[in-house]
């Protein structure tokens, strides 16, 4: 065996590892320097970073890995906690380090004149480690501790701004949204471990007889994570937490939230994956109900997010009703797929809703780095104040119409190529849907024209008169978004062939996901 | 029906906790009913963790006649209490630093004069 073997074999592990003993060093380590601070950050993100495209290229050649904490010999394999990391927690896992890895390449001059910043990065790698954690965990219980760990870290991060009051309010909103929600997913793995005498999410799916209780664990876990995923009518803290909070911060946050997104995924089509097709009554299969119930969800997430942002008048709250309306598009796809299982667009829908979950990612993160570039420039966040700012602010207005059209779905970005396969499939399954959606899409694109002429064009203000460029770390974490954008945009087919249809294969058939760890062990 | 006592207790805790967390308008009986929600789900798996008949899983006191192991009980619903509680106190802890900071700054506990952030 040779070392680098040793080390995939050790990497799910050493994935969740690394960050959680960076975390706890930083303190140390931030006593020393503030810039060794800086570089051992992202040293440790890159490192990690490392281990997740190691372990993807094994994943996606070889399929599912295990990896298994403590001995392997006992004859008790149901109470072990076990990683099980497929096609879909990869893609997630690389979505979650490129956003931490962009964040602290943004901190480094949007945090400078802080204070406290040695619990910021403790807390930013405490969010990195529970999202990577729940990506990768195939046990529930330990996907709690996770969803926890990440509530806990967020919260904090959220009200980092102190002085605020408005951060304070949204962290709190946050903290009892979310607690309230971890505990009824704890309750949920109660009902699991009272009938089936186990936690791991394969063993469990594969035991599942989907009886009274267990529709009562599925509304729960529909419930809740939708919920930390920003999906309507529960999306009341993600605008708040969004606009409060300093925008590093809120691409991690963005990567709990997609976390908690790919746990909806991983309910519905793993833990329930064999009774989907279970009819429950008046002939109705129960992948019809979730898949429409979903469906509606996502459209009012949709209607709300747009309809809300043109209102808005602070340009990071706006930013936030866009990202429930992009949580809309995710929904809406991945209720497609379920509301038609074993149809053919069934399948487009999912690879546009996976694709969909990093062009989310990086459109939204982009704008939210521009919204927090204005607000390092001129210390105001009403739209209503600023004006003129491409005179001054050239990389950061072209970085913002990349980004406007990007979100808006606009053809040579890559928002267009996700939407466009949404788009398709959802009018396979009812066409009105698909209009809502157009139309939505194009409303999303006024309302960041809106922002465009409020904010970077028209006449100079006179107190913006001397406002510089952004600094070079914060440009530079703009552009890495913005040519990603561009990339995945003019190369669609090679993320779609190369991560998104593994991911969507592995979701699709759960029956491997079950035997990997039920014959395997 | 003496053994249905405790999920009864249960579904009564998660239901006052959640009422205390949506309705009332004092920030720290909101936190209060947050704890609620808490014992209760915690009572719940301690309930789950019963078995007829079964003993503690420690090899040294083991009482005479047992056998071992089919008498053990796994404590799995034990662990995870002792993980959630762990877990709660932090949240509860964050929670009251929220709540005083929220009460330094604004002066007031009443979440409808709180309420700054709108739309």
């Amino acid at each position: 065996m040779t070392f680098l073997d040793t080390l995939l074999q050790q990497s799910p592990a050493l994935i969740i590892a690394i960050p959680l003993f960076a975390a706890f060093l930083m303190p140390l380590v931030s006593r020393v320097h503030s810039k060794l601070r800086n570089i051992f950050a992202v040293v440790m993100l890159s490192i990690t970073g490392c281990f997740i495209g190691l372990l993807a290229t094994d994943v996606l050649a070889h399929g599912p890995r295990i990896y298994i904490f403590g001995g392997k010999d006992l004859t008790l394999p149901l109470v072990r906690i076990l990683f099980e990391v497929d096609a879909i927690s990869i893609f997630m896992a690389i979505i979650t380090i490129m956003l931490a890895i962009i964040a602290v390449i943004y901190s480094w001059s949007f945090m400078k004149e802080q204070d406290g910043l040695d619990k910021y990065y403790t807390l930013f790698l405490l969010v990195v480690t529970s999202a990577l954690g729940m990506e990768l965990t195939g046990d529930i219980f330990n996907f709690f501790v996770f969803l926890e760990i990440s509530c806990i870290a967020s919260c904090a991060l959220i009200a980092f701004w102190i002085y605020e009051g408005e951060a304070l309010e949204a962290a709190f909103k946050y903290i009892v949204i979310s607690s309230v929600g971890a505990l009824f997913v704890l309750f949920a793995i109660g009902i699991f471990y009272a009938q089936y005498n186990a936690l791991n999410i394969a063993t469990l799916a594969n035991a599942l007889q989907y009886t009274f209780l267990d529709k009562i664990a599925l509304i729960i876990l529909i419930v809740v994570l939708g919920m930390k995923a920003g999906l309507a009518p529960m999306h009341m803290w993600l605008p708040d937490a969004y606009g409060r909070a300093p925008p590093s911060v809120i691409l991690i946050i963005m990567s709990a939230t997609l976390a908690s997104f790919y746990g909806v995924l991983r309910v519905v089509f793993s833990l329930y994956g064999n009774v989907l097709t279970t009819s429950i009554r008046f002939n109705f299969p129960l992948h019809v109900i979730i898949g429409w119930v979903l469906i509606a969800l996502a459209i009012v997430s949709i209607l709300i997010g747009v309809i809300m942002a043109l209102i808005q008048s602070d340009f990071m709250r706006l930013i936030g009703y866009t990202a429930v309306a992009e949580v809309g598009y995710m929904f809406l796809a991945i209720g497609t797929t379920i509301a038609a299982l074993g149809t053919s667009y069934a399948t487009v829908a999912l690879h546009g809703g996976i694709l969909h979950v990093l062009n989310d990612a990086i459109d939204i993160g982009l704008l939210f780095l521009i919204a927090g570039a204005i607000y390092y420039v001129t210390k105001k966040r009403s739209l209503d104040d600023l004006g003129g700012l491409a005179r001054n602010m050239k990389f950061t207005t072209v970085f913002f119409l990349i980004g406007l059209l990007a979100v808006a779905g606009m053809p040579p970005l890559n928002g267009f190529t996700s939407k466009f396969l949404i788009y398709e499939s959802v009018f396979q399954l009812n066409p009105i849907l698909s209009i809502i959606a157009i139309l939505c899409s194009i409303l999303i694109l006024a309302v960041f024209i809106k922002v465009l002429y409020a904010a970077f064009l028209g006449p100079e203000l006179p107190e913006l008169k001397d406002v510089k460029e952004a600094p070079r770390s914060m440009l530079l974490a703009m552009g890495c978004f913005a040519a990603l954008a561009i990339i995945i945009g003019l190369f669609p087919n090679l993320f779609l062939d190369t991560l998104v249809k593994p991911a969507a294969d592995a979701l699709l058939n759960h029956a491997q996901y079950i035997t990997t760890i039920v014959g395997g062990i | 029906m003496i053994e249905y006592i405790p999920y009864i207790a249960v579904v009564c805790m998660i239901f006052i906790g959640l009422y205390a967390a949506m309705f009332r308008r004092n920030l720290i009986k909101m936190v209060i009913g947050i704890t609620i929600i808490e014992s209760g789900v915690n009572l719940f798996l301690i309930t789950l963790g019963y078995r007829e008949g079964g003993v503690a899983p420690i090899y040294t006191s083991l009482p005479p006649g047992t056998t071992y192991p089919e008498q053990m009980v796994l404590p799995v619903p034990q662990a995870l209490t002792l993980t959630s509680i762990v877990i709660g106190v932090a949240v509860l802890a964050l929670m009251l630093s929220l709540v005083m900071h929220i009460y330094r700054k604004y002066g007031t506990l009443d979440v409808q004069k709180i309420r700054r952030l709108k739309e």
